[in-house]
């Protein structure tokens, strides 16, 4: 059943560009949202909350700019080597941050998460300050393409990655790695006591969380064509905590349902309003205390009540 | 050497007094409540919004410009008088007994709210009005000139760190947020009404948030953006000093002060990241801040 | 007598003024099933957090087999063999009993793979017989916070017993169970304990139990050893009579 409604969500979304070309943009950016907010998720299960991980996704994104002025020149090897980097940029945040919990784990990331900012911000000489750098269309397998066939190829690739990325993270989820995460959320004394290093089970989901926000950001970077500091913007980061929270924490496919149904709700919005962190805001605190479970949640529940 | 470092000392100590209000504010609503309020930075940043509005007004009516030393205390007030019971009673107070994780993200969303709300409000361009620094003047010292009102920000503070400590210490109001920090359970026992305890203490935290970005304003103007950083250093101190420690912030601002004055003399692009390196250094070395002890886990 | 596996030597420990131990040692030996009593407040949770490395006494050693443990971190004191059950069940609450009893289980082998499922069929029957052999394999799929105390209890040192410890340290293991399922819980236990030879001490407050199962009881009042022996010989002693079985 699970497998068929999946499937059905994933051909929807393949077809609807043929549809609405217009779509095609809004649907790869909320894909690449999707794997960041997954990455925040995927540490919400230990309870850990962080509102910096937009970090990840510039740092990754930054990578990609860098790379290809370096020149690389091949999609797939950029997105790799940039998903490396956010992966190792989350693997020494994630040596010092493991260390904290609840509110000092979530005030840390956002402080070096700013501390990030603020350097690519003003590194001009290097980063390009807040004009940030562009991006140039990249080969496919030797193949250069023209920009609307390029985004084609890179809306597709960002379809079938979220496929197989969501198995992926659902097997980790699923394996004694990911339960030893979400036991860390309910009971450390216990982890210490079956001799489980709790940091070990942290450090690795703060890296996995990174890679998979930064594979997000490298996505963006693609689609947009430019990388600028804003990408590591506190506010970034809160809108992939609200997709993690909207998604329900912990499901898998909750965190890409939560990103389409905010990346389409925000191109409806931007046309009548320009106070868009208002109404995630808003949102944030309505989901919060109205539907904990998040809008996944509800189909869930839905799913558990009928036999 | 000396003719240089100076001032740039005082403008040091200056700008930590302006966080120190910030980080106090922050500390106290942690200690009674405890709730991390992320949106606090944000009422730092609606108290200098208020006295930027209020000064800019009395310059246009030509009014006597002394006025504008009570416009800043006085919309320091007024903030806290609306924005503390008003934010206590419609989320904070949802969120007692609940985790941490869900006070962080609904303190959060009211911090996503209330930064919009300001550049809605006030728009993007940045808000300035320094006639209460111009009417202090300066004043030399073996040549050294100073700005007064620096010193009068430095003075402030340690007006705050002295009558926050009289108030806890020698007054029954003191008493009664020292019993519900204490136990909250046995103060609540004991007919103590707590939920007057957090409003009050709730909008003393908003009236110290908001005094600092009111005072911060005849320096430094006020723009988009200046919740957000004021938060992450605020929290920054209030980490440094031990959260819900007061000397402990006023410590903790005056170590980040110094960190800032040797940034600018070391690295001066660096000035801004010398805060976070402090936090990082002191938070490695002892986790739960200088005069932070920990809780004893028990089994 | 036999070799001593643990040995807690000249412990001292204090908490707020209270000597929780004053320089005293204790040993358990292969095989024994090691019980110590005492009144409340006398520090014996506080000597199963030393063994275990959960809190670190302010002089004295504590030895596994010969080797100095006293700095080691619990998990590190775990790695070597030694389980712990809680006198508060220390569960995984929002997850299944199984799941509880399956991440024990990988915590000894498997726990390093991020690719296999925690649940395999061999896991599974692995936590299924433990749970039977304490009478939970009816409650396997709940989630263990809405398990009653009692059974979480029972949980809690199927957990331990998971780890296939060569020491399991008991704390109270019979609190908060039903007096009518004290017996068998205990029945079933010691029959695990001979079965995987496994070396227990439990701290016990049912003088009932003690006598019954003990092969030496340990009398801990104030930091100090006021008797050691055979149950029979400790319960025959008039000062332990008036002071800890009265009491208890």
């Amino acid at each position: 059943m699970r497998i068929i409604l999946t499937a059905a969500a994933v051909l929807t979304l393949a077809v609807l560009p043929a549809a609405a070309p217009w779509l095609q943009f809004v649907l790869t950016l909320a894909i690449a949202k999707g794997f960041a907010a997954l990455g925040v998720a995927v540490l919400l299960r230990a309870g850990l909350i962080s509102i910096g991980h937009a970090m990840f996704f510039a740092a990754s994104a930054y990578g990609v700019a860098f790379l290809a002025h370096a020149g690389i020149n091949d999609l797939g090897l950029l997105l790799l080597l940039s998903v490396l980097v956010a992966a190792l940029t989350g693997a020494i945040a994630g040596a010092f941050l493991v260390r904290y919990r609840a509110i000092f784990f979530a005030m840390l990331n956002l402080a070096v998460s700013m501390v990030f900012y603020a350097l690519c911000a003003k590194l001009y000489g290097v980063t390009g300050g807040t004009d940030g750098m562009p991006v140039p269309i990249p080969a496919v397998f030797g193949i250069i393409f023209a920009e609307p066939v390029f985004k084609s190829v890179l809306f597709y690739l960002s379809l079938a990655l979220m496929v197989l990325v969501g198995l992926a993270v659902q097997r980790y989820l699923d394996s004694p790695l990911g339960h030893a995460l979400s036991a860390v959320h309910t009971n450390e004394i216990r982890l210490e006591y079956l001799g489980i290093p709790v940091w070990a089970v942290l450090l690795i989901a703060y890296v996995i969380s990174a890679a998979l926000a930064g594979l997000g950001g490298a996505i963006s970077a693609f689609a947009i064509g430019r990388v600028v500091p804003d990408f590591a913007f506190w506010t970034a980061s809160g809108h992939l905590v609200l997709i993690a929270v909207l998604g329900g924490i912990g499901g898998v496919p909750g965190a890409f349902i939560g990103a389409l149904f905010l990346e389409l709700l925000h191109s409806a919005a931007v046309t009548v309003t320009d106070a868009w962190n208002l109404i995630v805001g808003m949102t944030l605190i309505i989901v919060i205390m109205f539907m904990p479970q998040g809008i996944y949640g509800l189909f869930a529940r839905k799913e558990a009540s009928s036999p | 050497m000396s003719n240089a470092i100076i001032p740039l000392l005082l403008d040091s100590l200056a700008s930590a007094a302006l966080i120190f209000f910030a980080a106090v504010g922050l500390t106290l609503v942690f200690s009674v409540l405890r709730v991390l309020n992320v949106a606090h930075g944000s009422l730092y940043s609606i108290g200098g919004y208020a006295a930027a509005s209020a000064c800019l007004f009395i310059a246009s009516q030509q009014l006597n410009p002394y006025l504008s030393f009570a416009a800043l205390l006085l919309s320091a007030v007024f903030v806290a008088a609306i924005f503390g019971p008003l934010i206590e009673r419609s989320l904070v107070r949802w969120t007692y007994g609940k985790s941490e994780a869900v006070q962080i993200l609904i303190t959060f969303g009211l911090f996503l709210i209330l930064e919009d709300l300001q550049r809605l409000i006030f728009g993007v361009q940045s808000l300035y009005e320094d006639a209460p620094m111009r009417l202090l003047g300066t004043s030399s010292i073996g040549g050294v000139v100073y700005l007064n009102y620096q010193i009068l920000l430095v003075g402030m503070a340690v007006l705050v760190v002295v009558g926050l400590r009289l108030l806890i210490n020698h007054t029954r109001l003191g008493r009664l947020f020292t019993a519900v920090v204490t136990d909250r359970e046995m103060a609540q026992s004991i007919g103590i009404d707590t939920n007057r305890i957090f409003i009050l203490a709730f909008s003393l935290g908003v009236f110290l948030a908001a005094l600092g970005g009111a005072l911060s304003t005849p320096t430094s103007g006020i723009a988009p953006g200046l919740g957000a950083d004021t938060m992450v250093l605020a929290f920054a101190v209030a980490a440094i000093g031990g959260l819900g420690q007061i000397e402990g912030a006023a410590v903790a601002s005056l170590i980040v002060g110094l960190a800032r004055v040797l940034a600018i003399y070391l690295a001066p692009s660096l000035d801004a990241v010398a805060p976070y390196a402090a936090m990082l250094v002191v938070l490695l070395i002892r986790p739960y801040g200088l005069f932070g002890s920990v809780t004893a886990r028990r089994i | 007598m036999r070799r001593a596996i643990l040995e807690a030597k000249n412990l001292c420990v204090a908490f707020n003024g209270v000597k929780a131990a004053d320089g005293a040692s204790i040993a358990i030996h292969d095989g024994e099933f090691l019980a110590i009593i005492g009144p409340n407040g006398s520090g014996k949770t506080t000597l199963l957090n030393i063994c275990t490395g959960y809190i670190r006494p302010v002089s004295g050693s504590v030895l596994l087999d010969g080797n100095d443990i006293t700095r080691l971190s619990p998990r590190a004191i775990a790695r070597r063999g030694v389980a712990r059950a809680f006198q508060i069940p220390q569960l995984f609450s929002a997850q299944r009993v199984i799941d509880n009893m399956m991440l024990a289980l990988a915590a000894k082998d498997g726990l390093w793979s991020a690719i296999r499922p925690l649940e395999t069929a061999q896991r599974r029957d692995e936590a299924m017989a433990l749970l039977e052999l304490v009478g939970l394999d009816g409650d396997a799929e709940r989630i263990s916070s809405t398990l009653p105390e009692g059974h979480r209890k029972l949980l809690d040192i199927a957990v331990a017993l998971a780890l296939k410890p060569r020491l399991l340290l008991l704390d109270e293991p019979t609190s908060g169970v039903s007096a009518l399922e004290r017996f068998p819980l205990m029945e079933a236990l010691m029959s695990a304990l001979r079965q995987r030879r496994i070396t227990a001490l439990f701290v016990e407050h049912d003088m009932d139990v003690v006598a019954r199962y003990a092969s030496r009881v340990l009398v801990w009042n104030a930091g100090n050893i006021m008797a050691e022996g055979r149950p029979d010989e400790v319960f025959g002693n008039a000062q332990v009579r008036e002071r800890v079985v009265g009491v208890a």
